[in-house]
């Protein structure tokens, strides 16, 4: 057993050695402490009670966004609220008692107001209550030297004077969520007051509109009351926005968009791609927000069938029925399979195998080529371009013209829409491509879904002369969009000739004698506008519908058809674009077109882009007068 | 001498084991749980919530833990040593993997309702563990440099995972209980001055790999002046709230950097502060020496024991519990750079609780147990 004995030997002399080292920090953690707490206890004591330096951060104000004008669309504005210090209030209760004579609160709310009063860490003040009027706040403070332990504090809140009309498209700021923090290790986020961009261009830009935290350092003196600022360091407010919107042409859509139950409405200037507005109906009052919304308030907003909180124009998708078709025409065009004399024969249906496809006009439109096919929107002509085409080459070009795509506009929650190819049905559904939806799918039916603000580019791209813009909020979204002229977007290479018969089919659908928005004509002189109608199915019409004619009369309004219209303005220089979706509006002639007419009427009026076209055009007209 | 001069008993009965009992270090437990809960009611503003009942409650059923601990033979110990620690090395790979998955720095496992850091409990496994293979070691063969790989391995794996966490306190703890560990089980000492020299050599390397917050803790304990109102704002804060207690203290519930909130984690890694502004001098003089009764009360277990396990276990736990102290209330004082280890008994957590007690409960059980027989290998004969 000598080997245990050897080291158990070992073991004692070693431990001791380890035992006195720990005796000797053990003395130097106490020399240290006699250093600090007793030789220069008085000196450390001095600073405890004197120079007590506390630091607090400050919210920068955020920064404002205003129209292409100029004028204010999100603001901030001060607001006063009442506040209260457990630690300054001797008696608590007296305090709000007394606040409660003068201030009228509910019951609950001084109750919650207590529990976190008492809950809280000392000196955190809880606020009672924001957004306190003049006459509340004078009220306060007269009483003030009654109530101890209450704090005035004036704040920046941000307020949308607009409302609704903008409320899709600002979106609003609110109280920050556990996720944010996480996020994003910014200190302003901690602050209890901060607001954080949750929808819209408020949470797109916030870290922009946001600034820097500045920071005071405050002297505080035994108790905790803050003497003086030491130094202060008032952080960076945040950067101003300029947005592409027209507030008077936005508030116009919105109001003429506001006779519908559900709706939407874009304009696009078609050679830079800025948004001129953009309007969703029905809207919502971002307001109750900034403070965090109450729960009733919220379910309503959530659970109304109307989708109040979607912006329809970026995220409602809808089949684009007959607005479809330039893009079918372009296809076929492309491929060189057809010319713009190319004539078809509509009897009223195509037969492909046993499946009829019917058109919408029952007797047919005889023998017809390409600009009075779009014009009086022959169903058949299209079907037999999309069966020439084929769904894959039809997919490419309507992706090129941005169905299925996301352009990146500066709002969150953009949808694709959808541009069904035989792989993607492969994908989805495990079935096999059939032909029969080849053709539904070149006149913008079955799978194909597009957003009003796709239609819109859609639109823009054909009239620009085949350029690629993309929509954006803010100037310096896309490089491509600082150039006025437009020519930086890259072309689409379309064929010259094929595109003019495209958009003479355009002109003739609107100025033409047959055309089907012959009655939504602009009736300003000498500026004439381009469109197309379309009416897309929410429901297939039944065998039986069709043959007693059932499928004409008045539906519920959840299984009328949609009604959409695009249009572009003036036609030699095409500079505006409009589209309209109109959720269950009937039919895109009569309910659709009508209000993208009144929409372009006011935006040439306003003439947002400045081309001076209105102006030139009734100066023309006198001359002549 | 011969070898079985005394009639050793293999089994002890209950009655036995509690006579045994080391009862001083058992009655140290709920006198500095009283400390703690007392800073805790502080560090709350004076109230209960949220901290100190809590505080309370662990530590009631921690002692009952580490009674059991101490009640058990040490050969079960003995014998699950090795699965105890491989055990925590699993938590800890577990919560490196759970915090790349949550792309941020975890200490924690999240077992539903119970949240636990298992690099405290690592601690006690590894001293466990560490005692476990010395045992079974000659003094000979410890001088051979292959019988040191294993237990390098044994303490490098563990630091290098706490590392990534990243939790530099506990990977410096980890090395260093290890390496006393190592000393006190006979390595030469030439192979601690070159293991020395290495760590010199690669600090360089070390401190690349280090991250920002971790860098800044670092040259703000060298010069804590550097950014006052930054990082360097804490130790400013905490050496304030020292001298500010004077010799006496200002009284319970008194200390204005604590109850204002100018002190950082009062109720943690702060709360020796907090303690000393508020007893002074004499009560923070008070309490280390309540550690270090405890921690030579461990000590002495250790060398009466008769057997190597229960010697290297009961020093190894020793100095794991000085370390702790020490580091605290250095980082607290100023001594060392900020890096997160809380004092045992007295700072709110869990874990930490629950380590504490746990190698108490060891030291206990050796102490129990020192007359034991315990073979160096499964079917030696006794030693």
């Amino acid at each position: 057993m000598r080997p245990d004995l050897d080291r158990a030997k070992l073991f004692t002399r070693r431990a001791v050695v380890v035992g006195a080292a720990q005796l000797a920090a053990f003395g130097a953690l106490v020399v240290r402490l006699w250093q600090l707490q007793v030789r220069d206890g008085a000196r450390y004591a001095e600073l405890a009670r004197d120079n007590r330096v506390a630091i607090r951060f400050l919210a920068p104000p955020r920064g404002r966004i205003f129209d292409r004008r100029g004028r204010p669309l999100a603001v901030n504005v001060p607001t006063y609220r009442v506040r209260l210090v457990r630690e300054r209030a001797p008696d608590l209760d007296t305090t709000l008692a007394r606040l409660a004579r003068i201030l009228p609160l509910p019951p609950r709310r001084l109750a919650e107001v207590r529990r976190q009063a008492l809950a809280r860490r000392p000196f955190v003040p809880v606020t009672i209550r924001d957004d306190l009027s003049w006459e509340e706040l004078a009220r306060i403070a007269v009483h003030l030297p009654e109530l101890p332990g209450l704090l005035l504090e004036s704040a920046l809140l941000r307020d949308y004077p607009h409302g609704p009309v903008l409320a899709h498209i600002l979106g609003y700021v609110g109280p920050v969520a556990k996720e944010d923090l996480r996020r994003d290790p910014d200190p302003l986020l901690r602050l209890p007051e901060f607001r954080i961009g949750k929808t819209g261009l408020e949470r797109t830009y916030d870290r922009r509109l946001r600034g820097r935290a500045g920071r005071v350092e405050v002297e505080v003196n035994a108790v905790g009351r803050e003497i003086r600022a030491i130094s202060r360091d008032e952080g960076e407010a945040g950067e101003d926005l300029e947005i592409s919107l027209d507030l008077e042409l936005q508030r116009f859509c919105f109001d003429r968009l506001a006779r519908e139950r559900a709706a939407a409405a874009v304009v696009l200037d078609a050679v830079t791609g800025a948004v001129l507005a953009s309007a969703s109906i029905p809207g919502y009052d971002p307001r109750p927000f900034t403070n965090g919304i109450d729960a009733r308030t919220w379910r309503q907003l959530v659970g109304n069938p109307l989708h109040p909180l979607v912006d329809k124009c970026i995220q409602g998708q809808y089949p684009p029925g007959s607005t479809f078709k330039m893009v079918t025409a372009i296809a076929a065009l492309e491929a060189g399979l057809v010319s713009p004399g190319y004539e078809v024969f509509c009897p009223g249906y195509l037969d492909l195998g046993n499946t009829r496809f019917h058109c919408w006009k029952r007797g047919g439109h005889g023998r017809i080529a390409l600009v009075q096919a779009l014009a009086q929107s022959c169903d058949v002509y299209f079907y037999d371009l999309a069966r020439r085409v084929g769904i894959d080459a039809l997919a490419a070009t309507a992706r090129r013209f941005g169905i299925g795509e996301r352009f990146g506009v500066d709002l969150p929650g953009e949808r694709s829409g959808l541009m069904p190819t035989r792989a993607w049905k492969r994908r989805r559904f495990g079935r096999p491509w059939q032909k029969g939806e080849t053709l539904i799918a070149g006149i913008g039916q079955g799978f194909v879904l597009a957003t009003p603000l796709q239609l819109a580019v859609m639109t823009a791209r054909l009239c620009n002369g085949g350029r690629a813009v993309r929509p954006w909020f803010v100037r310096d979204r896309f490089p491509e969009a600082a150039d006025p002229t437009g020519r930086s977007w890259p072309s689409l290479e379309l064929p010259r000739a094929g595109l003019e018969a495209v958009l003479r089919g355009m002109y003739e659908t609107v100025n033409g004698r047959l055309g089907t928005a012959r009655a939504s004509r602009l009736d300003l002189p000498g500026i004439a506008m381009a469109g197309k109608t379309g009416t897309s199915q929410v429901r297939r019409i039944t065998r039986k519908e069709r043959l007693t004619g059932a499928y004409r009369e008045e539906k519920p309004w959840e299984e009328r058809d949609h009604a959409l219209f695009v249009c572009y303005a003036p036609f030699e220089a095409p500079r505006y674009v409009v589209a309209v979706v109109v959720e269950h509006g009937g039919s895109g002639a009569r309910t659709a077109a009508p209000i993208a007419r009144d929409i372009m009427r006011r935006t040439l009026e306003i003439d947002p882009a400045e081309t001076g076209v209105l102006t030139a055009a009734l100066a023309r007209g006198k001359d002549r007068g | 001498m011969t070898p079985h001069a005394r009639i050793r008993p293999l089994r002890l009965d209950l009655g036995e084991k509690l006579r045994a009992l080391n009862w001083a270090l058992v009655l140290l437990v709920p006198i500095l749980g009283l400390v703690g809960y007392l800073v805790l009611y502080s560090a709350a503003g004076g109230a209960h919530a949220p901290w100190a009942w809590r505080h309370a409650v662990r530590l009631a059923v921690g002692t009952l833990v580490m009674l059991a601990v101490a009640l058990t033979d040490v050969r079960l110990v003995y014998r699950f040593a090795y699965p105890v620690f491989a055990l925590c090395l699993l938590a800890l790979m577990a919560v490196d993997i759970a915090g790349t998955l949550s792309k941020g720095a975890q200490r924690w496992l999240d077992l539903g309702p119970v949240r636990l850091q298992p690099s405290e409990v690592t601690k006690v496994a590894l001293v466990l563990a560490l005692a476990r293979y010395f045992h079974g070691l000659r003094i000979e063969e410890v001088g051979r440099p292959s019988a040191l790989l294993a237990p390098l391995g044994m303490i490098g794996l563990p630091a290098v995972l706490v590392l990534g966490q990243p939790d530099l306190g506990t990977a410096v703890m980890l090395v260093a209980v290890g390496g006393t560990v190592l000393f006190l089980a006979g390595v030469r000492i030439w192979k601690f001055l070159l293991a020395g020299a290495a760590v010199a050599a690669a600090l360089p390397v070390i401190w690349a790999n280090l991250r920002d917050y971790q860098r800044e803790r670092v040259l703000t304990f060298l010069d804590p002046e550097r950014d006052p109102l930054g990082a360097g704002y804490h130790i400013l804060q905490s050496y304030i709230a020292l001298g500010s207690g004077g010799v006496w203290g200002r009284g319970l519930l008194g200390g204005t950097q604590a109850q204002l909130d100018f002190l950082p984690e009062k109720q943690t890694d702060f709360a020796f502060a907090l303690l000393a502004e508020e007893t002074g001098f004499v009560g923070a003089v008070l309490l280390l020496s309540l550690y270090a009764t405890m921690v030579f009360i461990a000590f002495a277990v250790a060398l009466r024991c008769e057997h190597h396990f229960g010697r290297l276990l009961a020093a190894g736990l020793a100095v794991n519990l000085a370390l702790y102290v020490t580091i605290n209330v250095g980082m607290v004082a100023g001594l060392l750079p900020v890096v997160g280890v809380p004092l045992p008994f007295v700072s709110y957590g869990g874990t930490a609780m629950f380590a504490s007690l746990l190698g108490l409960g060891l030291v206990l059980c050796v102490d129990v147990h020192r007359r034991v027989p315990l073979p160096r290998h499964p079917g030696d004969p006794p030693a």
